[in-house]
Formats: C-alpha cells, sequence, structure tokens
C-alpha cells in the first residue's frame, strides 16, 4: 500500500508539470493584452514600460520557470515561514503578483479560501448526510413508492442546472417570501446570537442549492451500489445466522456498500469546487470562484493561471485520495 | 447452386423475425420515463425548430412601450426591459443551445471513440493515448473554458464573423474536453470484442484492420456511444448554459437559453418570468435527455433487457 502511494504520488509529478504547462501555454498564447486596457492616451514607450515591469519581455519559456519557481519553491517556503517563524535564506523572495492588485496571489486565495470552504464544504456535507439514506432505503425498498419518488427527484436534481435552481430560490425566498437574503454579506462576523443566525440564514440557500445537487448524484450512487450488495451471499448468509434485519441491512450490507460511494465521494470535491463559480456568481459569495471570474475579466493572467492550476491540483490529489481510499477500505482490492 | 439456395423456401423462417434493434426498440418503449423523454425532448424541437414560423415576432425587435410586461395575448411570455418579445427570445435561443448541444455532441463522439477505437485496438498507441486522456481529465475544466472563451473571443469573432466565430469556438472547447469518458468506455469494450472468435476469424482470413474496425467493430460499440451521446447533449447544454449564465459565452444580441438567464436574472424581482422560461427551457430538455439516456442504457443492456 505504501508503495502505491508511493508511486502514484510520483506519476502526480509529470502530470501537474504537464497540466500547469497547458495552463501557462493558453493564457500566454492567447491573443489578449495586459496592456490593452490602458487607455490609448498612454505612450507606447509607457506601455513597453508597463510590460517590462510585468516582466513580458521575457522569452516563453523562461517565465513559465520562473512561474514554477514561484509556485512550487518561493510560495511553500512562505507558507512555512509564516507558520513556524523561521527565516529560510534571505527570506526576500520574488512571490506570484497579481497584475491588477500588485498583492501576492497567495495572500488574495488565502482571503477568500474561508467562504468558499464553508459554503461548498458545507453543502457537500448536507449533500451526502441527505443522500445517504435516501439511497440506503430506495434500495431495499426497490420499485416502492418511495423510490420511484427518489429516483425521480435525484433525476430533476441533477438535471435542473444550478443557476436555475439558485434563482429559482432567490425568486422564492427572497423575493416573494423575504425570509431569506439574497445576497452573502462576507462582512458579517458572528459574534452573538443574532448574527450567528443571520449567517445561518445567509448560507441556507447557497448551500441548499450545491447540497441538492450533491445529493442527487450521490443517492444514485448509493442505490446502485446497495443493489449490488443486497443480492451477495453474504447478506443471505447473515439472514440465515438469524440477525435483525435491521443489522444485516445497516451493519453488513451498507458499511460494504459504502466502499464505492465514498471514493465517489472524494472524486466530486474538485467537481463541487468548479460548481461553487456558478453558486458563488448567483449569490455574490467573494470566494474562490468570483476570485477566478474577476481575474479572467481583467484578464489578470498570473491570477488565473495560479487559480486554475490550483484547481487542477485539487483534481490530481483527490484522484489519488480516492485510490488510496478504496484500497484502504476494501481488502479485495489490492494494489501491487 | 447459388440459385438454388437463394430460392429455397422462405417459409422455414420463423413467423415474426426479430432483430437486435426491434428488441432494443421494444425494450426501450416499455420504459416510461424514457418515452416520456422521447415525447418532450421531440416537442422541444420541434417547437424551436417550427416556432419561429408560428410566432413571427423578430426575437430582436425594440419596443420601450411594450417593455417589461408580463404574460399577455401579443407576449405570451411577457418581454423585457426593452421590449423584445420573450417568446420569440426563448425560441431562438433554444435553436443556439440545441445546436450547440447536438454539434458539440457529435464532435466529442467522433473524438471520443476514435480515441477509445484505436487505443483499444492498437496495442502500441494505447499507452500514450491513455495518459492524454487521463491528463485530459485532470484538467479543470469550468475554469479552463472560461478562460479560453474569454481569451479568444475577440480574435475568432473578427476572423470568421461575430455570430459563427463564438459558435466555432463553444462547440470546439465544449466538444474537446468531453470525450474522455467515452473514450475510456468504448476502449474497454473493445479490448474484450478484438479477443472474440469473429474478429479472429476475420482477421483470418486476411481482412485488413481499417476492415476489421469499420465492420467488427464499430458496430459493437454502438451502443455505448449511444448512451454517451445522449448524456454528451445534456453535458454540453449545460456547459453552454454555463459560460453564457457567467457572461462569458455568447453575446447579449445572440440569445441562448443561458444568456436570457443572465440577462433576466438582474431583472428577477420586476419579472420573474424572464429567469422561469429559460431557465425551464433548459431543464426540461436536459431532464428528458437524461431520461432518454437512462431508458437507452437499460434497452441496451443485454442482461436487463430479457426481463
Amino acid at each position: 500500500m505504501l508503495t502505491f502511494t508511493i508511486r502514484r504520488l510520483l506519476l502526480a509529478i509529470p502530470t501537474l508539470l504537464a497540466i500547469s504547462f497547458i495552463i501557462f501555454a493558453i493564457l500566454d498564447l492567447s491573443p489578449g493584452d495586459p496592456t490593452s486596457q490602458i487607455p490609448l492616451t498612454v505612450p507606447p514607450e509607457v506601455r513597453e514600460h508597463i510590460r517590462t515591469s510585468l516582466g513580458l519581455d521575457e522569452p516563453f519559456i523562461v517565465r513559465y520557470l520562473l512561474w514554477l519557481k514561484q509556485f512550487f519553491i518561493n510560495e511553500p517556503l512562505n507558507i512555512l515561514e509564516e507558520w513556524t517563524g523561521y527565516t529560510f535564506g534571505d527570506g526576500d523572495r520574488l512571490r506570484i503578483s497579481s497584475w491588477a492588485t500588485r498583492s501576492p496571489v497567495v495572500d488574495l486565495i488565502v482571503e477568500r479560501l474561508p467562504q468558499t470552504l464553508w459554503v461548498v464544504g458545507m453543502s457537500y456535507v448536507v449533500g451526502a448526510l441527505i443522500a445517504i439514506p435516501i439511497g440506503v432505503i430506495s434500495a431495499y425498498k426497490q420499485y416502492s413508492w418511495f423510490d420511484q419518488v427518489g429516483t425521480f427527484v435525484s433525476m430533476i436534481g441533477f438535471s435542473v442546472p444550478t443557476f436555475f435552481t439558485g434563482l429559482l430560490l432567490i425568486v422564492i425566498f427572497a423575493v416573494n417570501l423575504q425570509w431569506l437574503p439574497s445576497i452573502y454579506d462576507t462582512t458579517l462576523r458572528v459574534t452573538d446570537w443574532s448574527s450567528f443566525v443571520a449567517q445561518i440564514k445567509q448560507m441556507i440557500m447557497p448551500t441548499m442549492v450545491l447540497a441538492l445537487y450533491n445529493a442527487s448524484q450521490i443517492s444514485r450512487f448509493m442505490r446502485a451500489s446497495m443493489l449490488d450488495n443486497l443480492n451477495q451471499d453474504y447478506v443471505r448468509t447473515a439472514r440465515a445466522k438469524g440477525m435483525k434485519e435491521k443489522t444485516v441491512v445497516l451493519v453488513h450490507v451498507l458499511r460494504n456498500s459504502l466502499i464505492p460511494v465514498v471514493t465517489v465521494i472524494a472524486l466530486g470535491v474538485p467537481q463541487v469546487f468548479g460548481g461553487a463559480i456558478i453558486t458563488e456568481q448567483i449569490f455574490k459569495v467573494n470566494g474562490l470562484g468570483q476570485l477566478l471570474i474577476i481575474g479572467i475579466q481583467g484578464a489578470d493572467i498570473p491570477l488565473v493561471q495560479t487559480l486554475t492550476f490550483i484547481f487542477a491540483v485539487l483534481i490530481v490529489l483527490f484522484n489519488l485520495v480516492a485510490d488510496i481510499l478504496y484500497g484502504v477500505l476494501d481488502p479485495r482490492i489490492r494494489y501491487d | 447452386m447459388t440459385d438454388a439456395a437463394a430460392n429455397s423456401p422462405v417459409t422455414a423462417m420463423p413467423p415474426k423475425q426479430r432483430s437486435m434493434w426491434g428488441d432494443v426498440w421494444r425494450s426501450y418503449r416499455r420504459h416510461p420515463g424514457a418515452m416520456a423523454g422521447t415525447a418532450v425532448f421531440l416537442l422541444i424541437l420541434l417547437a424551436v425548430v417550427f416556432g419561429p414560423y408560428i410566432h413571427t415576432v423578430d426575437p430582436g425587435k425594440l419596443d420601450i412601450r411594450a417593455k417589461n410586461i408580463t404574460m399577455s395575448l401579443d407576449h405570451p411570455m411577457g418581454t423585457d426591459n426593452l421590449g423584445r418579445d420573450m417568446l420569440a427570445q426563448v425560441l431562438a435561443g433554444g435553436r443556439t443551445s440545441l445546436a450547440v448541444g447536438i454539434t458539440a455532441m457529435l464532435l466529442s463522439m467522433l473524438v471520443g471513440a476514435a480515441v477509445g477505437i484505436l487505443a483499444g485496438y492498437f496495442r502500441r498507441i494505447d499507452g500514450a493515448l491513455m495518459r492524454v486522456t487521463d491528463l485530459f481529465l485532470a484538467l479543470p475544466l469550468l475554469p479552463l473554458l472560461l478562460v479560453i472563451t474569454m481569451l479568444f473571443r475577440d480574435t475568432l469573432r473578427a476572423a470568421i464573423g461575430p455570430e459563427s466565430g463564438i459558435f466555432v469556438l463553444i462547440v470546439f472547447i465544449i466538444g474537446i474536453t468531453s470525450w474522455m469518458n467515452t473514450a475510456r468506455i468504448v476502449r474497454g469494450e473493445v479490448l474484450t470484442l478484438k479477443e472474440r472468435e469473429f474478429v479472429l476469424a476475420a482477421r483470418s482470413i486476411g481482412t485488413r484492420n481499417h476492415r476489421i474496425l469499420t465492420r467488427h467493430i464499430l458496430p459493437n460499440v454502438l451502443s455505448p456511444i449511444m448512451v454517451s451521446a445522449t448524456l454528451g447533449i445534456a453535458n454540453a447544454i449545460i456547459t453552454e448554459s454555463a459560460l453564457s449564465f457567467l457572461g462569458l459565452g455568447f453575446p447579449s444580441d445572440f440569445p441562448t437559453w443561458g444568456r436570457l438567464l443572465f440577462d433576466g436574472a438582474n431583472f428577477m424581482t420586476l419579472t420573474p418570468s424572464r429567469v422561469i422560461w429559460p431557465g425551464l427551457a433548459i431543464s426540461l430538455t436536459v431532464l428528458s435527455v437524461n431520461f432518454m439516456g437512462d431508458g437507452l442504457r437499460d434497452a441496451l443492456d443485454p442482461r436487463i433487457r430479457g426481463r
């Protein structure tokens, strides 16, 4: 298992390098120019000076390697310094800085991360908590009315795009009923009971939109996995031993059915970050997704490069996590 | 001799001939969700194709005096803040959205099937093709799609023309980023198929590789490709709408369902119908296509079809 993990980790390095190269190349080959936003009255020599100060006069490969060094060496060292308080080397390293704000990209990301993690993380947990019982009951009572309704609702859940459910919820709950705020207020600090209630209220809609979408996907996997297991011989054996039906279903079958579902949940985490881009845009949550959109609209290439690459790192990382989890949870699977 | 064989009595045949596709169709017809999905999808398709000939209002026609009205006889879905008729816009948007969905799906199936068949059949290029597939699977698609449309939009619009430029760009990027699952499924099927006796027989009589591929392999992997294709339409429509919804897809004078949602979102409190109709159109289309895919998968699976 350890050798497998190490081998997969080593394999992830060329994958990530290839992805970083693709992302860098796409952004670099694009016809857009960061100085195109600057008014035409600015003289060409000043424009050229701005380009030089942004480091654009270097050849492509130099800029790519520089970015790699900044991303893989300088930024992790900086984070390490902040955590431990030690200073490595002279402590004065070139960081990836945003063209629009001139501040380090990593600081911007750290600033936005909590909002995204709260909304996305909460929605994923809520989604899984809704999905698993529904999947279990649907499979146990296959073709019952509960199953029929559950399957239909989950079909609707993953067919209706989140940007429509989000707007629909806003129309119903924020505009017509006026129960919940339609905009997520990030400046809200939870200090007492009323601000806590306000925080919960503003989190309900963005969380539920994503949670319903995730729940409908997970519950389909859960149902299929339960159905696979319910007909297995070990279930008949357990029943023949005289175990209670509850023990058979909730201990024996559920545990075995959760194995593929857990890996599906792990694989879905990066996609949820992607889906959060849309949800954040609807509810005006200033998280990572909104940062990306702002960066794209402002042609802030270092910010977009770094953020897109972080999404890629998440995908590779969670693929790895899913593979390892599969091996840990299911002793029948041996990677050698 | 050959004449005798040709003239041999046909009465020996069973009275009712059953073909595989006949069985599939019979099983598909018994799936209520699939039939409902097909009906709704055909209805939407017909409405979008022939609707503009019946409801002959120009979707771009401004009528400031009739702005922001709700449902009426003249404007069954109301109008927007510039007085453009919503029904005409939804129909026109549907043409674009469905055209993008279907073309992008075709492109994605073409790439996916080609990669899958080649990787499964020729062992030499299998490793390389599958590494590329894995690489594409690890790309963060939505951010990349956003970046690519943003960066290349203006150049392509200048080169091919405002409408076809953005259409080509969006179809291309959706097609090129959604073929991976098809390729994997097809490769798996081809790997088992090429060890079967009929392929061996074909090879032993000297059939060339490209004939084996087109004659024996391709027809046998059609069913997974068809299932992927239906799901591919749904995926492409959602992706296009998401791009347009984030303001990075089609421009505002060229309506698609996602663009209408994006434009309507700011007027949600005033005219909620501007959000509801295009959203409903996207949801119904995707739902019906997904139901069709479900029914097709069950119908094409021989283990389930018998039941």
